[in-house]
């Protein structure tokens, strides 16, 4: 997938001059940081352009780096062209405050659920999206999940004391 | 019912025609199948809007079986999300197994012998063989065939003693370690291996007979939950839901892995998407497997004996007999509990073709212990939305087939 690559972001970067952020191979993929408003755009163009046909969302999910000020979350799209088969991968980054990016529910079906579970592990919320509500968790949860700052189990539980390893 | 009118002008009041045409106001039914039904085999409910016996809607409801497998992982060590993967698809855990052990092995950028990468497949093949088992005669089951079912479990029980003579479990196998397994096949395995093999087309070609050209089967299943390919594709339909529409993407052909290069087989395909052609496609692959299986064992034959994992000192974890005998391996045995190895930054995403589909694990690793955030892409999660879409306009008893021919896991569901 590395002789894809130089094609890929030449194209992206002449598409979109200002919104491609960084560009790079990881292992075997392309990766492109996008601006969140951007996003379905490129995936639209990518969708669209006759020789990329970018036409199979592999993987949609949320990822959240409470380090990167300003940058703590984040959506990870996996695209996919069967025909030539290569693969690419989109990423974008935003604040905890301003977490809203538009939905892909406008181009790919499967986007419906895997945007509910983003939302609900991360509280990212997706605009336009036609039923954007928890899918896993049960409806009455506070907090996300998947946030880094949420506990893995609740701090107070008193059946599980171990006090030779602490836990 | 027609209304008193009131003349505006008047203000007198008539009573309503004696003859007004009455409406009939249509009234629709809500059934809930699930979240507990013998018929839906897992955990999630929906909530079927009827109109007699047609479905108008559906909303599922999932998540009943919902432990966080994403967040534990974040808390464990590489070696210990195994054991999180084998629940995914319990139908089919090894091919989970192993689809972990490949992440890793693709982040550390281990080189895997031939050898195990042969055993591998032989595991993996029988454990898609043992889903699709399951899945295939369940779908007679739930058309009213029970014989076939009781019938092919007989095989995969054979295929679970195997996994049992290979790591000691049958379901939840934890089958294999970061760079090979944890000892070679005993002989035991391999007697148990060849006697499937012996053993298995009859029962398969016997198991057909009953229901390939059936003609209830056929009435019952063709044109059921039916679903074209472009929709599937949009829905990210993989596996033989998708390869039953008619599209030929299977992950084993597309992006190799574990050395599927080296072996000739075929793609079977469907044509309308259906349950019968996604039972005929489960049934092909069947097919294909045992031959990748019986080439394998071929290869392995020409081998020299002996080589069971990768030479990965620093990953893999070495035989106990070796750490309490042995200073450097209890060292090693030491970095790798404690999580002292040195696992590069980065992410990783790698695929393996499931028993349902693309089972892709995407890995960001900040260098530490455990998974900085691992996410798993769960065929099962993202084809059943499809399902209302799928059962709208068929009668409640073809929703049941459908259910059962995408073979819904709730463990891949929910995650």
């Amino acid at each position: 997938m590395e002789e894809i690559f130089p094609e890929l972001e030449k194209k992206l970067r002449e598409a979109f001059p200002n919104d491609i952020v960084s560009a790079e191979m990881m292992w075997d993929f392309p990766v492109f940081t996008v601006k969140k408003d951007k996003v379905v755009d490129v995936v639209k163009y990518l969708y669209d352009d006759p020789e990329l046909q970018f036409r199979f969302l592999t993987d949609l999910c949320g990822v959240h780096f409470p380090d990167n000020h300003g940058h703590e979350l984040g959506v990870v799209y996996h695209l996919h062209n069967m025909r030539r088969n290569l693969r690419v991968r989109l990423r974008t980054f935003f604040s905890e405050k301003e977490a809203v990016v538009p939905t892909l529910t406008t181009v790919f079906s499967a986007a419906n659920w895997m945007e509910r579970e983003t939302y609900d592990f991360y509280g990212i919320v997706f605009k336009g999206h036609p039923n954007l509500k928890r899918i896993l968790n049960v409806d009455d949860m506070v907090g996300f999940p998947l946030r880094k700052e949420f506990p893995l189990e609740d701090p107070n539980r008193e059946d599980k004391n171990d006090k030779m390893f602490g836990r | 019912m027609a209304e008193t009118v009131v003349n505006k002008g008047t203000g007198i009041q008539s009573n309503p025609p004696v003859n007004a045409e009455r409406v009939e106001e249509k009234e629709y039914s809500i059934l809930n199948l699930g979240p507990s039904h013998p018929a839906t085999h897992g955990v999630f409910q929906n909530i079927l809007k009827m109109d007699g016996e047609i479905i108008l809607d559906s909303e599922p409801t999932i998540g009943y079986i919902h432990r966080a497998f994403e967040k534990i992982a974040e808390r464990r060590p590489y070696n210990q999300i195994t054991p999180l993967t084998d629940r995914l698809n319990y139908c089919s855990s090894p091919i989970n197994n192993m689809g972990w052990h490949m992440t890793v092995e693709k982040l550390i950028q281990a080189e895997i012998p031939k050898r195990v990468e042969y055993m591998r497949i032989i595991i993996m093949e029988l454990s898609r063989i043992a889903d699709h088992l399951v899945c295939n005669s369940v779908i007679g089951v739930d058309s009213g065939a029970l014989t076939g079912f009781i019938y092919v479990f007989e095989e995969r029980e054979h295929i679970y003693e195997i996994f049992e003579e290979i790591c000691g479990a049958r379901l939840t196998t934890n089958i294999g370690r970061i760079g090979g397994f944890e000892r070679d096949f005993p002989d035991a395995a391999w007697a148990k291996i060849h006697t499937f093999m012996e053993k298995f087309p009859k029962v398969l070609k016997e198991f057909e007979k009953l229901l390939v050209r059936n003609r209830i089967f056929m009435d019952r299943t063709i044109g059921a939950g039916a679903i074209s390919a472009e929709r599937a594709l949009n829905y990210s339909f993989t596996g033989p839901n998708l390869r039953a529409a008619g599209v030929d993407y299977d992950v084993r052909v597309m992006n190799p892995y574990s050395g599927y290069q080296d072996f000739d087989f075929k793609i079977p395909i469907g044509t309308n998407g259906d349950t019968y052609d996604r039972f005929m496609v489960r049934e092909d692959e069947i097919w294909e497997s045992f031959s990748i299986i019986k080439q394998a064992i071929e290869k392995l034959e020409k081998m020299p004996k002996g080589v069971f994992h990768a030479d990965i000192p620093d990953f893999y974890l070495p035989p106990k007999e070796e750490v309490y005998n042995n200073m450097e391996a209890l060292i090693y045995h030491f970095k790798i509990v404690m999580g002292e190895t040195e696992i590069p930054k980065g992410e990783v995403y790698h695929a393996v073709e499931g028993g349902n589909g693309e089972l892709g694990f995407y890995l960001i690793s900040d260098g530490g212990r455990n998974p900085y955030r691992l996410h798993f892409r769960r065929p099962c999660f993202i084809y059943y939305q499809a399902y209302p879409e799928m059962i709208r306009g068929n009668m409640l008893s073809d929703a049941i087939v459908t259910l059962s021919s995408l073979n819904v896991i709730a463990g891949e569901l929910d995650a």
